[in-house]
């Protein structure tokens, strides 16, 4: 008997993301469906430590910013994780940053915005793993699937570089195993859900 | 969070308030938890309330907890841009005062106030300046105090160094020994280092500089509202203040307290 897949959640209030190699051009499809009121996403995508904080401006059509310490997550809103810090988000719906060392050798790690998710808003976050050449994430992807979370990995045939989905799936089972048009999909679900 | 995991970490931070006087009640849950987390398995411990049983008993346990709690990494010259805006915009301004006073607070192992010290030196104002230092690890300021750095880590001081604008060599201040770079002497009778809680303590001088970095980002919003505050109190009129990269008073009680002086480098003026 094959388990019936979990639904997508209705009542989603964080979407956090993490991607490394391919980050962009995967980004670019994932985002395309989004609705204007989304709910708030986080991204960590690894960049070197000094390069200028170009990623926002990398994407058009969206609401796109560099998290900024104790900024408060809005609807509609994409955050990325500053070059060179991690970026964590706190229960009360506000973002931190931190300069505390690499996790997984990176900085920002999505490990660690992954975590926090997890502990500050459990069952309504949703995480989504792209492609990427690592590990970083599979660690937070399955927390936040302990802590209730609905998870999704970007399916390792469909990445450009396909480590980083292949080390979640050997972690645990996600909820759903999805090329790039399919998140774009389930994301653009988000946002038109709940709200009247 | 679940309410079980909450009420564990407030416990914990509310006896280590009581027990030993430092106050963390007030940081970034978010950043604290997950330190706490490798802290459990380095002391072989499952829960926060496990640990906290160690730390009441424990004096041995809560000074190595404390280096899980505070975060000391730091660099001579981090982010050179602010140093140079210090150097080419502050300076100039510092220069109409007798006697000029500057206050960095969570210096860590003395790194930043150094750095300040090699600037007012090569710009000729370190006879009339006065650095307070100040941060809560009793551990970094004996460092601090020292002012002794591995000189494996003086070669990217020194290229810092030269892109914060400075036209001598980092060699000018300080002497090599025992594989060692030693900060001169007379760069560290200019600064004082001494223990200090922004969570805590009040405003103890009035200064013409607050230099703040990388600290705020580590307290929730209404402590950080609180250090802003005692910042904004300790400067003279037309004082400047000096925040890290990615810290901002934007989302702060006291932002109007201050303008923008150079709003990419985070330097602020006192209005
Ligand atoms: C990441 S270091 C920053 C060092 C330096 N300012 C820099 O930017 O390179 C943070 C420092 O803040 C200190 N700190 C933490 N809580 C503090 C408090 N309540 N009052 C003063 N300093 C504090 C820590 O002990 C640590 O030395």
């Amino acid at each position: 008997m094959t388990p019936v897949p979990r639904r997508v959640p209705s009542e989603v209030e964080l979407v956090v993301a993490g991607a490394s190699a391919g980050a962009i051009d995967a980004l670019r499809v994932v985002f395309s469906g989004l609705v204007a009121r989304h709910p708030p996403l986080a991204i960590v995508v690894h960049v070197p430590a000094h390069t200028p904080s170009l990623l926002p401006s990398l994407f058009s059509g969206v609401c796109a910013v560099e998290a900024e310490d104790k900024q408060p997550l809005e609807p509609g809103t994409i955050y990325f994780a500053p070059p060179d810090y991690h970026l964590l988000v706190e229960s009360g719906g506000l973002l931190s940053l931190n300069a505390d060392g690499p996790v997984n050798f990176s900085r920002p790690a999505i490990d660690v915005l992954f975590e926090s998710a997890a502990i500050a808003f459990g069952p309504r976050v949703v995480g989504v793993l792209l492609t990427g050449a690592n590990s970083d994430g599979a660690e937070g992807l399955a927390a936040i699937h302990a802590a209730g979370g609905f998870t999704v990995v970007q399916h390792p045939d469909t990445a450009s570089a396909p480590a980083m989905p292949q080390a979640a799936l050997r972690r645990f089972t996600p909820d759903r195993v999805l090329d790039l048009l399919g998140i774009r999909d389930l994301l653009a679900e988000f946002g038109t859900r709940g709200t009247p | 969070m679940t309410e079980d995991a909450e009420l564990e970490l407030r416990l914990l931070l509310e006896a280590i308030y009581q027990k030993y006087h430092y106050d963390f009640r007030g940081y970034s849950v978010a950043s604290i938890r997950r330190r706490l987390q490798q802290a459990l398995g380095a002391f072989g411990c499952s829960t926060l309330s496990g640990l906290q049983e160690r730390v009441l008993h424990d004096p041995a346990t809560f000074r190595a907890l404390l280096r899980y709690l505070t975060v000391q990494v730091t660099d001579m010259f981090r982010d050179p841009g602010y140093f140079k805006t210090f150097r080419e915009r502050v300076v100039p301004l510092l220069r109409t005062y007798p006697s000029i006073k500057l206050w960095i607070a969570g210096c860590a192992t003395g790194e930043e106030p150094y750095s300040f010290a090699i600037i007012l030196r090569e710009e000729g104002l370190l006879e009339r300046s006065v650095l307070y230092a100040t941060d809560i690890s009793g551990e970094s300021l004996e460092k601090a105090a020292e002012g002794v750095y591995p000189l494996d880590r003086i070669a990217a001081f020194s290229e810092l160094h030269r892109r914060s604008g400075s036209s001598h060599s980092l060699s000018e201040h300080y002497t090599a020994a025992y594989g060692a770079a030693v900060i001169d002497r007379s760069l560290r009778s200019r600064v004082v280092f001494s223990d200090h809680s922004l969570a805590t303590d009040n405003v103890f001088a009035e200064v013409q500089v607050v230099s703040c970095r990388n600290v705020l980002i580590y307290f929730d919003k209404s402590l950080q509202d609180r250090a802003t505050g005692l910042f904004r109190d300790s400067l003279c009129r037309k004082g400047f203040l000096g925040l890290g990269s990615k810290e901002s008073l934007r989302f702060s009680a006291n932002s109007s307290a201050f303008s923008d002086f150079a709003r990419e480098e985070r330097w602020y003026q006192k209005q």
